[in-house]
């Protein structure tokens, strides 16, 4: 009540906390304004130029860009030049952001739509390509070789990568923890294609055969490109156990590889975990090196030592590259491996997540 | 006057305590080896292609740094576009994300952007040559046409769209969330009492940013450049994919001729190569190797006062 007489007292007298402001709510109207605008060139676009398709994209990106300039306007007309500087940074600033989640809508709708079709019908995950000629088969010997590449490259990749975290972290002094930080860093850095050619030329060598191929050399490219992610993320897990308790252990006289072995590992477990899980989810999805140093093959092949292995990725890329004469059905099995690949990928990540969340100890208060 | 020297007190040197160390010593020498191992294993399978006689190597070329040379300048052309492209946009996500979304949002609007990276690359190359490139296509017409007296927009314009200009703008997509990662970190580093007094003096919030966050965070922000372009410059199957490429050395952006790059051509050759070729795909990988552990070294030199970020957590 008191309010409103207050406000009515003041009928006529600009209040002086809004005056020279773009009235509130007015941002949000501008923008909604550009896109309907933009909407409705694009659809007069479309019905003069016949375009099979409305394009959404291009629509919500000009739209945006038509708001920046526009905001850009109206606030140097009403509020001045710094202001106005603020508002146009602030909207390019937003901008920037819905450019960069463009790509991965896009990107995500297309895998969904050109794969998942083909992707639930019953061939896909029971047959191999085994002498498959027309528009069946599957990604089944894929998926065998990628699930035994990984898992071997995790078997070598997890114990090296703990136990140089714990030397960096419990042990390392000197120039030799300096080195080895100073080189997992850098090796975080090597392009997967030369994690490959390097098994090649290891595994070319001791066995003297130009034309080596197996499953386990791609395990040993993967682990490659691995164990520095390992180390990172262990050592950064390890580095938050609170000395405190390192000092309650030592003080009851347990020696120091127990203290580790019991109280600074257990402690710090799920965040191991965790940064294992995204290390592999990182290097499940690794072609380049699988290509150059597991091959390709239609068939299945369990023998991780012996012959060509078949992996998802590198099934995405032969199936578009080397596309045979019923294109679509390439093509569809492509998309359809694409969106296992990348629902294999998100699992990962939703599971490293979930660990971190739900076992992560309740340090403090 | 003489003194007892102090005693020393010596621990007693347990075996569990012995191999336990050990075992990490070894573990972390191992790194030392395997990174040697790259490059020594790498060296041994170059040297035949590095002494190959006139009219051994591939593509007639009289010796090793002719074959190579093209496409050492696809690959660091291609990621510079794509670092061009990437820059900015990563600044401004970050600073999107650390300074103007909403405190309860802006984790999970880290986390849509992170999602980015767990596309593997193969699918971005799928994406790229079926979605990107015919979409772009209209575009580059239009800025063939209409700037074309600009040298990189003219030549012949491309019908398919699969140029180097969208090969870098698919790598651009893939080095974002890193960069952005980084400096999200390093923006979130500025002391808070510098931005609260550079809004105490009356400053707006981009005034704050320009003199306050953003001469903190410029290490930072150069660093994330050099991991970015690390990332471009050895990405593959993106590459492979959409680059429709040609054995030429040209700045052209929009023709179908496109310089290809080393990690591409590795991709597309390895599988039909033989005997000598096979050298000098490893020696064009060693050379890659070579200049993407220096762009990393000089990243981890221009970072290394500030520990907390790096490409793997």
């Amino acid at each position: 009540m008191s309010a409103q007489t207050a406000t009515g007292a003041n009928v006529g007298i600009a209040n002086s906390l809004t005056t020279g402001k773009l009235p509130r709510g007015s941002v949000w109207m501008v923008l909604l304004g550009s896109w309907v605008l933009m909407s409705i060139v694009f659809l007069l676009v479309k019905t003069a130029t016949g375009a099979k398709d409305f394009n959404i994209v291009a629509a919500i990106f000009l739209g945006t860009v038509l708001f920046d300039v526009l905001i850009y306007v109206l606030s140097l007309l009403v509020e001045g030049v710094r202001k106005a500087t603020d508002r146009l940074i602030t909207s390019l600033v937003s901008t920037a952001f819905i450019v960069a989640l463009l790509p991965l809508i896009s990107l995500l709708y297309t895998v969904v739509a050109n794969g998942l079709g083909r992707m639930i019908e019953p061939s896909f995950f029971s047959q191999s390509m085994r002498n498959v000629t027309d528009a069946s088969g599957g990604v089944v010997h894929a998926l065998y070789g990628t699930i035994e590449i990984t898992l071997a490259a995790t078997i070598i990749s997890v114990p090296i990568g703990l136990l140089t975290s714990i030397y960096l972290v419990e042990y390392g002094r000197g120039w030799l923890a300096r080195i080895i930080t100073f080189l997992v860093d850098v090796m975080t850095g090597i392009p997967s294609i030369v994690a490959g050619l390097f098994a090649f030329s290891l595994f070319a060598l001791i066995t003297n055969n130009p034309g080596y191929r197996s499953g386990f050399g791609g395990a040993v490219a993967l682990s490659v490109l691995m164990i520095p992610i390992v180390v990172r993320s262990s050592e950064e897990m390890l580095k938050l156990v609170p000395n405190e308790l390192r000092e309650a252990s030592f003080a009851l006289g347990v020696p120091k590889w127990l203290t580790v072995l019991k109280i600074v590992i257990p402690t710090a477990l799920p965040g191991i975990t965790t940064g294992v899980t995204l290390a592999i989810a990182r290097v499940i999805g690794e072609t380049a090196p699988l290509l150059i140093i597991a091959g390709t093959t239609a068939s299945m092949n369990l023998n991780l030592f012996s012959d060509r292995m078949m992996s998802v990725p590198v099934f995405v890329y032969m199936q578009y590259a080397a596309q045979g004469a019923d294109q679509n059905a390439f093509v569809s099995r492509a998309w359809a491996a694409a969106l296992t690949l990348i629902l294999i990928v998100m699992a990962l990540n939703l599971i490293a997540r979930l660990v971190a969340r739900i076992f992560s100890p309740k340090l403090g208060r | 006057m003489t003194t007892e020297p102090p005693r020393v007190i010596k621990a007693r040197v347990r075996p569990g305590d012995r191999v336990f160390s050990s075992a990490t010593i070894i573990a972390g020498s191992l790194i030392l080896a395997i990174l040697a191992a790259v490059a020594i294993f790498l060296v041994v399978q170059s040297i035949p292609a590095l002494v190959a006689p006139k009219g051994a190597l591939p593509d007639s070329a009289p010796n090793f740094w002719v074959y190579v040379g093209p496409l050492v300048f696809g690959t660091v052309w291609a990621a510079a576009i794509a670092l061009i492209i990437a820059t900015p946009l990563a600044i401004g996500i970050a600073l999107f994300i650390s300074h103007y979304a909403p405190r309860r949002i802006a984790s999970a609007l880290g986390y849509i952007v992170d999602l980015l990276a767990a596309v593997p690359s193969v699918v971005f190359g799928l994406w790229g040559v079926t979605v990107l490139a015919p979409a772009v296509q209209p575009f580059y017409a239009w800025l063939n046409t209409n700037l074309g007296w600009i040298p990189i927009f003219g030549g012949t314009v491309s019908g398919t769209g699969r140029t180097i200009l969208t090969v870098a703008i698919v790598l651009a997509v893939m080095i974002l969330p890193i960069m952005t990662a980084v400096n999200r970190e390093i923006f979130l580093q500025t002391p808070r009492l510098h931005e609260e007094a550079a809004l105490a003096l009356g400053a707006t919030r981009w005034e704050m940013i320009r003199t306050a966050v953003l001469p903190f965070a410029r290490p930072g922000i150069v660093s994330s450049a050099m991991l970015g372009l690390g990332r471009a410059l050895g990405e593959t199957l993106a590459v492979a994919i959409v680059l429709s490429p040609a054995l030429v050395v040209n700045f052209f952006l929009l023709t179908s001729q496109n310089p290809n790059t080393i990690a591409a051509n590795i991709a597309n050759q390895f599988a039909e190569a033989a005997g000598l070729g096979v050298n000098a795909l490893i020696a064009s990988g060693l050379i890659l190797f070579v200049i993407t552990f220096a762009v990393n070294a000089i990243a981890r030199f221009v970072v290394s006062r500030r520990k907390a970020f790096s490409g793997a957590n």
